[in-house]
């Protein structure tokens, strides 16, 4: 399968990129690790008349903690960088767990976190764990910076509210009051298939109690499904059964599933409310420094 | 058959410019002149003449095309040939000496690890990143780092074995 004939450009700067997508006027499209959007190109279910290849721009491969607390992932950070990252593993769980989740060991290589996210794949890990962690994007456009929140971000599948002309070159979740916690499970058939369905969770803990929740849902609905009403079962209060019940409810009651070949709507709702739990069990049972 | 190489050869489109790239492919400079659409597995396949790469789903599934990128595995259907630019390509031809196999083809031959063989380059290149970075990996890991790599004739056992003979060989070599 060929792409479409499109004409390439592989800017050194930001602001170079940032000139191409302005002069494309919506016709031209940031290429990052590709391993969505090559795919698209291939199959003319994209075809831009020019790409943008971002990869030679140096300096945004970082994954930073600031001196606040607050995650800074950069728009050329690799999916396997997240993987690796020990920094990730000790201080972002809800990361720490997806990473290893996404799409097979070798597209973790080439694809980007940031660029997962701005895909917006009602299946995609990212936008679901950005939404659960209450994340912004900080996006560059012709006019300067400006923060986008998650919650705002995406706005249906494959569409999220990026100006034609904006690069998202920076991915940020905020600093937790206590101490991150949380987690992530898909459920999928074999590795790098779409999932059947996929749970985000983040906390927010102080000592046993609960500061902050946040919830995302993916493959059960036409969009990433943000669930994040259902902090309310949690927020002041300790994970025992009863919050995590009616969180684990509250979550599931969010979601869109549809009976496919992958399972009826029934049980993948079912499959949601059980992975909230579990994740939300897996934490009350951790000691909380 | 007339590949896309071939076309572009002959008639580029006249508002898209044909760039010429150089791409370390093996240790090798090489060069060609590709339109951006050229995808790197056919720039390997067709301008390169190097077939021992794959193309098997097309798809970004299979993992058949994997070849090595600045180090690391990726599928080379879903990298555009212009991206290789001043990059280094390593692909299965690259494994062997002129005298001596590599000791992950050894162990793909020891062990039986190939029915049809249309998977097996890949299978080997994403075999050489892992022992890359452990040269002592348990069989989980090993199943692990091989998930983006399909075998339709589910050989994947003997797959296993081999690179754990592998690793054990190049264990061996450096004491």
């Amino acid at each position: 399968m060929y792409p479409s004939r499109f004409k390439y450009e592989s800017p050194k700067t930001i602001a170079e990129a940032i000139k191409l997508l302005d002069a494309g006027k919506g016709e031209a499209k940031i290429l990052a690790g590709g391993q969505s959007l090559v795919p698209m190109l291939k199959l003319r279910f994209a075809f831009p008349e020019q790409l943008v290849d971002i990869n030679n721009i140096p300096g945004l491969d970082y994954i930073r903690f600031d001196a606040d607390g607050s995650l800074h992932i950069g728009a050329l950070v690799r999916h396997e960088h997240l993987e690796k990252s020990v920094e990730i593993t000790n201080r972002q769980p809800t990361i720490a767990a997806a990473a290893p989740l996404v799409a097979d060991p070798i597209v973790r290589t080439r694809g980007t976190f940031v660029g997962s996210v701005c895909h917006a794949d009602p299946q995609g890990d990212w936008a679901a764990t950005m939404i659960a962690l209450h994340g912004y994007l900080v996006v560059q456009g012709p006019k300067g910076k400006r923060n986008i929140d998650m919650k705002d971000f995406v706005l249906g599948p494959y569409a999220n509210a990026l100006n034609y002309n904006e690069i998202a070159i920076e991915a940020v979740i905020p600093a937790p009051k206590g101490v991150a916690r949380g987690g992530y499970l898909k459920l999928e058939r074999r590795v790098g298939d779409f999932a059947t369905a996929s749970v985000a969770v983040s906390l927010d803990m102080s000592s046993d109690t609960v500061l902050g929740a946040g919830f995302a849902l993916a493959g059960v609905g036409g969009k990433t499904i943000d669930a994040n009403e259902a902090a309310s079962a949690l927020i002041g209060q300790k994970l025992t059964d009863a919050t995590i019940a009616k969180a684990a409810a509250l979550v599931a009651a969010k979601a869109e599933p549809r009976t496919d070949h992958r399972g009826s709507a029934e049980y993948k709702r079912h499959i949601i409310e059980t992975f909230v739990k579990r994740i939300l069990i897996a934490n009350s049972e951790q000691k909380v420094a | 058959m007339s590949s896309l190489y071939e076309e572009i050869k002959s008639a580029p489109a006249s508002d898209i410019p044909v760039r010429q790239i150089t791409v370390n492919v093996n240790g090798e400079p090489r060069t060609a002149n590709v339109e951006p659409r050229l995808l790197l597995v056919h720039l390997l396949r067709q301008a390169f003449k190097l077939t021992g790469t794959h193309s098997g789903c097309d798809t970004t599934n299979c993992g058949a095309c994997t070849v090595l990128f600045d180090g690391r595995p990726i599928k080379s259907c879903t990298m555009l040939a212009v991206q290789a630019e001043g990059h280094n390509v390593e692909t299965v031809e690259g494994l062997a000496s002129a005298s001596e196999l590599n000791p992950i083809q050894e162990g793909f031959k020891q062990e039986h690890a190939l029915q049809c063989g249309f998977c097996t380059p890949g299978m080997m290149m994403a075999a050489k990143a892992l022992l890359e970075e452990n040269l002592n990996p348990t069989e989980d890991e090993i199943r692990w780092a091989l998930s983006g790599n399909l075998c339709r004739c589910t050989g994947y056992q003997n797959i296993v074995k081999a690179v754990l003979w592998a690793a054990e060989k190049m264990r061996a070599e450096l004491n």
